[in-house]
């Protein structure tokens, strides 16, 4: 269990508890913290939070199974998160996904074989200007057009190696 | 073309942030100097109440009258929570407003909790804004060290601590009781009113929530007047400026600040570039997904709270999202109402229940398979699932619904009649 965090790390969640007035607040800091570091919250990242927090692990779950932007299951090294909101829908979502299925070879909610991305609709991103939007990782993309996803992809690949 | 002074935009510039050195340059914090120095806690609320501003977060209440609910002058914890749960699609003007001048919500924050007599603050920000977290927290450095936050602020005896709260998605958060059940660390489903947050809120304790652009326009009217703030709007039940955001088949989708009242065709035309791909205009949401939509009729109509109610409709957030002539309003709905189904908490049974049916019905209808009577239950799911939802999630997502019954009827018949989309070639 030690492994989803760092010794140092559990202690400085722990400590920041015992300060907070309602530690019950800080469990989606600790969920972030355990998802920034392993990818995902696996039922193991749910104990740890549980203990962390001083709560029961179904306490910890009904929060974490809410959240549609807290992994419970494993997901690729980057998240595609396509937007599916009106806005983009009108401006060729829907073109988008099934271009990024063919390039990826998945079906939404799947990860690619290599274990890089995986592909999730998403509702509104706030970037109804830059219709249509997708975010890949930490990156936003807006304005996007089929023919770009290829290089976008192969950029957000490269970033990883790197 | 018409246009105004910015309020909340006069820092804006695309790309950019602007940090306190650049705030102040402009007057930044000089609403909250006054208020420290000049006015009673009373008096800024009585200001705030003069000027006519009404909440920017969706649902348009007074937001002088929801803060004289409060007890203000009652000792004891007290909180202020504001609402960055950005979430209704079609809206991105908070986002713009903290991409671009962060300090702007911070002193509508400190002057609220000022006139309110709380002393801790929660912003809470919704997943997709982490940018806009960070430029907070920076500027919440900033204020700390320029002596704007933390103890004895400028001097005057008030103290107040501002908290930024990430969230992790979902629509339904920004529902005010069940925003604060995910603050409290509980699972987010909404809470039964009453109690109203301003007598149980947040911890149990008294809690005042503004949206983001609400906040932001207050340190503007303690400056200059509720009665020149409440000038600027074009209407004359209006009050102040508004952040349209103008998205959907538009030549050049953007967010801008005008005064409130703008009409519908001169925002489309002036701002948005004009329907796109040079179509026209068939239809839009006025204010986010969850209002009923306006049609080509309603060009000439001022978009305010007031004008709105009176065609069927609110301003909602005053985000329009426009059709051009080609969309499909079956289509276009069955998108929105999908939207709502996903995002409902589950909590309630016609919410839960009611908008997956809807979504069946409006799929059958738009894939030609559509009868009279499936058309007749749309009908009668207004009527079931209006009113009796445990929140106004429900409620929201059956405005399109509403807006394309009484609008676009014949369109549905059409779809019913020829056993396909009349619109898809």
């Amino acid at each position: 269990m030690a492994m989803l965090l760092s010794e140092k790390q559990i202690a400085q969640l722990k400590r920041r508890v015992r300060e907070t007035p309602h530690p019950r607040e800080m469990v989606l800091d600790v969920l972030h913290a355990i998802q920034d570091a392993n990818g995902w919250v696996s039922d193991e990242g749910i104990e740890l939070a549980a203990i962390i927090l001083g709560l029961s692990p179904l306490q910890v779950e009904e929060i974490a199974t809410f959240y549609d932007k807290i992994y419970r299951r494993p997901v690729g090294r980057k998240v595609i998160h396509i937007c599916d909101s009106i806005c983009c829908w009108s401006r060729g979502s829907e073109t988008l996904m099934l271009r990024l299925q063919q390039l990826l070879g998945i079906a939404a909610g799947e990860t690619t074989t290599d274990g890089m991305f995986t592909l999730l609709p998403t509702c509104c991103l706030g970037a109804c200007a830059d219709a249509p939007a997708v975010r890949i990782g930490k990156t936003l993309y807006g304005k996007v057009a089929p023919e770009q996803l290829e290089t976008i992809l192969d950029g957000e690949r490269t970033e990883v190696k790197s | 073309m018409r246009t105004c002074e910015p309020l909340l935009f006069k820092n804006r510039r695309i790309g950019e942030t602007v940090f306190l050195e650049g705030y102040r340059k402009t007057g930044g914090y000089q609403g909250l100097e006054k208020a420290l120095r000049d006015m009673t806690p009373a008096a800024v609320r009585e200001e705030v109440k003069a000027s006519g501003l009404r909440g920017r977060g969706g649902a348009g209440f007074s937001t002088g009258l929801k803060w004289s609910f409060f007890p203000s002058d009652d000792p004891g914890e007290k909180y202020l929570v504001c609402n960055g749960d950005e979430m209704e699609p079609g809206t991105f003007k908070d986002r713009q407003l903290l991409l671009a001048d962060p300090h702007h919500l911070l002193e509508g924050v400190l002057i609220a909790c000022y006139a309110l007599g709380i002393g801790t603050a929660y912003i809470f920000l919704r997943d997709a804004y982490r940018q806009c977290a960070v430029n907070l927290e920076h500027a919440m450095h900033e204020a700390r060290e320029a002596g704007l936050l933390g103890d004895n602020i400028l001097g005057s005896g008030f103290s107040c601590e501002v908290h930024v709260h990430r969230s992790a998605g979902r629509y339904i958060c920004g529902e005010e009781t069940a925003l604060l059940n995910s603050l409290e660390g509980l699972r987010p489903t909404p809470r039964s009113k009453p109690p109203f947050p301003a007598v149980k809120g947040l911890f149990g304790k008294p809690t005042a929530l503004n949206n983001i652009e609400t906040l932001a326009n207050v340190p503007h009217i303690i400056t200059g007047g509720a009665a020149w703030y409440k000038s600027l709007a074009l209407t004359e039940k209006g009050s102040g400026t508004k952040l349209y955001g103008l998205a959907g088949h538009l030549e050049t989708p953007c967010c801008v600040e005008l005064p409130l009242g703008m009409p519908l065709g001169e925002l489309v035309r002036d701002f948005g570039g004009g329907v796109w791909q040079q179509r026209s205009f068939k239809a839009c949401l006025p204010g986010g997904a969850s209002t009923p939509y306006l049609t080509a009729e309603h060009l000439d109509v001022a978009l305010d709270y007031e004008t709105l109610e009176q065609v069927g409709t609110r301003l909602g957030t005053g985000g329009v999202v426009v059709f051009d002539d080609r969309t499909c309003m079956v289509a276009a709905t069955l998108n929105l109402l999908r939207f709502f189904a996903r995002e409902s908490c589950g909590w309630c049974t016609p919410c839960r229940d009611g908008l997956p049916l809807v979504c069946w019905l409006l799929e059958r209808i738009e894939s030609g398979q559509g009868t009279r009577e499936d058309m007749t239950m749309l009908q009668e799911q207004l009527r079931y699932i209006n009113g009796r939802s445990f929140c106004a999630l429900a409620l929201g997502a059956m405005g399109p619904v509403d807006g394309l019954l009484r609008h676009f009827a014949e369109e549905v018949e059409d779809h019913i009649r020829l056993g396909r989309c009349p619109l898809q070639t």
